[in-house]
């Protein structure tokens, strides 16, 4: 129990830490390393949670291939620091701040009262749930529609992107 | 467990229009790929689609393991995204051609977002909501985007697809604490148990951030900012589509959660979508005031229609449904119309946009003129026309679910209206001037616009044409 | 471990990251802001998930990935598109249509 809270806690701080880092970089190289951080430390948090599939897919998926394709744009378009951040700030911004942190605090203070009809934590029943076998059987019954619509959402966007980043304006 | 062959013929719709979308993708690449061959297949696509839905709208099935409805009220929200996604290729074509950027990549995806509108119409289950959501914003993000040489376009393109990344946030956000509260993601069961998580704050708050999603799908003050500079540099077809098919298929996943799913009337979220609903007619209407492009005038009109359209989800009665199912059909028609004869004036480099742009376009083309006046007697909701009834429905299941300082506001700045609407109308007719369309329209567009102008007309004289088809629909 | 935790931690991310959209003007970093408050939202996923002892959510999540695999390729090629006609990403400097 006291190693999981370790886990957890140091976990949860870095992922923070590493969010915070990546928002307040000037640098986008930068930022985008740090992001990379902040979901290998999810990854962490969903093995936390018995949830193998996802953790592994996670990191390919989104360190694997999602954020090298970012990296790739950024050293692509060759981009500078950005100026001072404090020049961004406008009364218009900061009342959607408030906004965000009035929200924040809303949801917080839900979770306190909202989560009591939740079922205890149970590990046995949340390993079964995640493991490679059971999703991959679930994903081609049960969620077989939904998962063939991804096939025609990801040949959309392949065409779109196709369509817009080639080089050639014909 | 498995897809069957009945599932599939039972959803025919919305597989015709896919596989036809993946037919005109084979032709496209084919080497010396022909334009026309796509544009023809895709025009037939919409067709058959259409035709499947008209045929399947008695019969309203449960599909594919409990992920989605077909026929009935899937059907009828088939029925506008087909010819929302007709219309648009029609008016594409022309407007393509005289930029020279006419590709058939463009008609395939305005069939592949038309499928994601129809997973949106007929989703039974949040997941699907989810994927139809994406997939219809996905293509028209690319669709805003699609005049790479145009930094209006790139730029609009850039804003809308933010915000709306942004908005999946919320989206997904809400779905969460949905799913965390309700156990399930299946509509069905969510309305079956919904009276007691009506009284659990962490699913009132996942309600509460799917409210700000589907607003910002709709355009809806406080969260409208992206309308008015998307519409305005999207290339004028792709800005036609977005103001009525997907404005349409967010309010229908609006009308599917807050209206079928939950019963809103009397809970928290009711006086939400009210509050949401007023500011958007009173500022959408106002700033419409001050606009002096009409593709801004528009968008700043659709705001205020979204907020018409949200009293009835504030209603949250059958009779609300009904007659957003009414305005929806109604509106698709008379903005469409509206800015396919925009379309028409404008020029490559997007000026003739301005209401002095109109003067005199009267006795240049007296036809022209009186359908673009139809359309806009129609928006300003004037009797005889289809606007008239989808407003007077919508209000009057306001006043019936109590909320007659809502229809008392919706009546006040529809007046309003009238002053930009009509502004339009007499520019055409009492201004001199020598306002022509330059360029020559071809015939088969020409006739589409008159068959949308004709059915404004019909449907504003026999609207139970319509009403009544969507009171049959099943309660979920 | 409750799930209040994982919820509160969720909740602090995605909340990062709706600052990072408001107050940052690099495109590519507002898109990465977003990734994180997409991120943050399958946290709160896999943890109902889990102690639901229900599928479903973990399911959701691999749809949520697929999706910003698809957002970020057209995201991407569209600030690409932008790039090219304006040399820059910084949002501030979309004038012509008021950001």
């Amino acid at each position: 129990m006291i190693l999981e809270s370790i886990v957890f806690y140091s976990l949860a701080v870095a992922s923070v830490g590493s969010a915070l880092l990546m928002v307040t970089r000037r640098n986008p190289v930068i930022a985008a390393l740090y992001l990379i951080l902040n979901f290998f430390c999810l990854a962490g948090l969903y093995l936390t949670l018995q949830a193998q599939f996802i953790a592994v897919i996670h990191i390919l998926v989104y360190a694997g291939a999602i954020m090298v394709l970012f990296l790739f744009v950024i050293m692509l378009l060759n981009l500078g620091d950005e100026r001072k951040l404090s020049d961004a700030i406008s009364p218009r911004k900061i009342i959607a701040g408030g906004l965000s942190l009035a929200l924040l605090l809303e949801l917080l203070s839900i979770f306190v009262t909202g989560t009591e009809g939740l079922p205890e934590y149970n590990a046995d029943q949340a390993l079964q749930v995640g493991t490679v076998e059971y999703i991959g059987k679930q994903l081609f019954t049960k969620f077989l529609f939904p998962f063939e619509v991804t096939s025609i959402l990801l040949l959309a966007a392949i065409i779109g992107a196709i369509l817009l980043a080639k080089k050639k304006p014909d | 467990m498995e897809i069957t062959i009945s599932d599939l013929w039972q959803s025919a719709p919305m597989v015709s229009l896919t596989l036809t979308g993946l037919v005109a993708l084979l032709v496209e690449s084919m080497k010396g790929g022909r334009t026309t061959a796509v544009y023809g297949l895709s025009l037939a696509g919409c067709a058959l689609a259409f035709v499947f839905s008209l045929w399947s709208l008695g019969s309203e099935v449960i599909v594919f393991n409990g992920m989605i409805l077909q026929g009935g009220y899937a059907s009828y929200f088939s029925m506008v995204f087909t010819s929302s996604a007709f219309f648009t290729i029609v008016l594409s074509r022309p407007y393509m051609q005289r930029l020279h950027r006419e590709q058939g990549v463009l008609y395939i995806l305005i069939l592949f977002a038309t499928v994601g509108m129809m997973l949106m119409a007929s989703a039974m289950d949040l997941i699907i909501l989810f994927l139809g959501i994406e997939l219809m914003s996905v293509c028209l993000y690319v669709l805003t985007g699609f005049v790479r040489t145009k930094v209006t376009s790139n730029e609009s393109a850039v804003k809308y697809f933010l915000l709306g990344a942004f908005a999946t946030g919320f989206l997904l956000y809400g779905i969460a604490l949905v799913y965390g509260t309700a156990g399930t993601t299946n509509l069905k069961l969510i309305s079956q148990s919904f009276a007691q998580l009506s009284g659990n704050s962490l699913f009132l708050m996942g309600a509460g951030l799917l409210v700000i999603a589907f607003s910002f799908k709709v355009a809806a003050v406080p969260f409208h900012m992206w309308a008015p500079d998307v519409y305005e540099g999207a290339p004028t077809p792709v800005t036609a589509f977005m103001s009525t098919g997907a404005k349409a298929a967010a309010f229908a996943a609006f009308v599917t959660v807050f209206i079928r799913t939950f019963a809103i009337t009397g809970t928290p979220i009711s006086e939400v979508v009210a509050f949401i609903a007023a500011a958007s007619m009173i500022l959408g209407n106002v700033t419409a005031i001050a606009q002096s492009n009409l593709k801004r005038m528009l968008a700043y009109s659709s705001i205020a229609h979204a907020g018409y359209m949200l009293s009835g989800i504030a209603a949250g009665s059958a009779e609300g449904e009904t007659g957003i199912l009414f305005y929806l059909a109604a509106y698709t028609l008379m903005n469409m119309g509206a800015f396919g004869i925009i379309s028409w004036v404008e020029q490559q480099d997007d000026t003739k946009l301005t209401f002095d742009d109109y003067a005199g376009f009267s006795a240049q083309r007296p036809v022209v003129a009186a359908m673009l006046s139809v359309f806009m007697f129609s928006l300003a909701g004037i009797p005889p026309f289809a606007g008239f009834f989808g407003k007077y429905y919508v209000f009057l299941a306001a006043v019936k679910a109590d909320l007659v300082w809502l229809a008392v506001i919706g009546v006040l700045t529809s007046v309003i209206s009238v002053y930009y609407y009509l502004r339009l109308v007499m520019v055409m007719y009492f201004r001199d001037g020598n306002a022509t369309i330059e360029e020559r329209v071809p015939g088969f567009a020409f006739a589409v616009i008159g068959v949308i102008a004709a059915l404004v007309i019909l449907l504003g004289l026999y609207p139970s044409l319509v009403v009544d088809i969507s009171k049959t629909f099943f309660k979920l | 471990m409750g799930i209040q935790l994982y919820l509160y931690l969720s909740a602090i991310l995605f909340m990062i990251g709706v600052v990072g959209v408001i107050a940052r003007r690099n495109a590519i970093i507002v898109f990465m802001s977003i990734e994180l408050m997409l991120n943050s939202v399958n946290l709160t996923l896999v943890a109902f998930s889990a102690f639901l002892g229900d599928v479903t959510g973990q399911m959701l999540v691999f749809f949520v990935m697929t999706v910003a695999a698809a957002e970020a390729a057209i995201g991407l090629a569209i600030i690409i598109s932008l790039f090219r006609n304006k040399q820059t990403v910084n949002l501030d400097e979309i004038n012509i249509l008021k950001w």
